[in-house]
């Protein structure tokens, strides 16, 4: 299993800092770490960690090149842990 | 998973207040350290002298109830660092199994409240009718409350309308950490209610803890409107609203 918490908001979002999002290897997600916007993201950050990548930091907002896809409708901007559990 | 995590699970499972913090980059990245308040420990991130700063800061946020992100200058340079405070699940403490307190409990249930409503009378104290509360105790409120441990994630709302039942509650709850008390009853019901509780011998300063009237002013009408206005009001002064 992997876990994303939120870790810091710049600006506005719809979670609080320290939201939690658990993924399984399967790709079921329990809990949200946004309105919505990035979780589908995290769960390919929480798959490739679970294939064997480092625990890392993702950054999603209007700032980021994939902005179009998973950028935040709220135009705040928010850093995201993921780690293997 | 590793022992610390393990530990952390078992604590939030138990509903205690633990602080778990853990290394967002660099070599130590993912190492984890979790802290109680009482300054017991297990785990490291990498380096003792980190692991004794991240304590005396988690020690700051524990009480806070804050989680929060945290730059740490060492000898290898800066080291970031989440610590997440883990905290029990706030309860919602209702006296009156009435109909607002019906709707109270659904809307508490889905904020994460823990829900226990009181009531001395059978009648109104039904599984049938409460069967979606955590717990549902027939008995009078100043023999059931001291069990209870009301503490400040607790929150006291006194619905019954009978000052056999509510005035006991709320001498007991004025009294008690509790961080939020409201009681039902309009102003002339509640200036009532004041006088009763100052002559029993309460404070001005105890006494003015009661929020009444009760809930947020949405012109709430209907007992579900009426249980909105309460959560809102809550939820309000838990963020310090």
């Amino acid at each position: 299993m992997a876990l994303a918490t939120l870790v810091k908001i710049y600006g506005s979002a719809p979670q609080p800092v320290g939201a939690r999002m658990a993924v399984s290897s399967a790709g079921e997600m329990a809990g949200s770490v946004s309105g919505g916007c990035v979780e589908g993201a995290v769960v390919q950050e929480a798959l490739a960690v679970l294939a064997g990548a480092p625990p890392h930091l993702v950054t999603y907002g209007i700032a980021d090149e994939l902005a179009q896809s998973v950028g935040l409708a709220c135009g705040g901007v928010i850093d995201v842990f993921v780690e293997a559990i | 998973m590793d022992e610390v995590f393990a530990a952390f699970e078992q604590a939030v499972r138990e509903a205690r207040l633990v602080a778990l913090a853990t290394v967002l980059a660099g070599p130590q990245v993912g190492a984890r350290l979790l802290l109680w308040p009482d300054g017991a420990k297990l785990g490291t991130l990498g380096d003792p002298n980190l692991d004794i700063a991240v304590a005396v800061h988690a020690a700051y946020l524990l009480p806070t109830l804050h989680s929060e992100r945290v730059t740490f200058a060492t000898a290898q340079g800066p080291v970031d660092v989440f610590i997440t405070i883990e905290m029990p699940p706030p309860r919602l403490v209702i006296i009156g199994a009435v109909h607002i307190a019906a709707a109270l409990v659904t809307f508490g249930k889905t904020l994460g409240y823990n829900t226990v409503v009181i009531d001395p009378r059978s009648a109104f104290a039904t599984p049938a009718r409460f069967g979606h509360a955590d717990r549902l105790i027939a008995g009078w409120p100043d023999a059931v409350l001291p069990a209870l441990g009301i503490d400040e994630a607790t929150c006291i709302v006194i619905l019954s309308h009978d000052e056999k039942i509510d005035d006991p509650a709320l001498r007991y709850a004025c009294r008690s950490p509790a961080r939020y008390i409201g009681a039902l009853g309009s102003r002339r019901t509640h200036a009532a209610r004041v006088e009763r509780l100052l002559g029993a011998g309460l404070t001005d300063e105890e006494v003015a803890r009661i929020h009444a009237p009760i809930g947020l002013n949405i012109g709430a009408r209907r007992p579900e409107e009426i249980a909105l206005a309460i959560m809102a009001e809550i939820v309000a002064t838990r963020n310090l609203k």
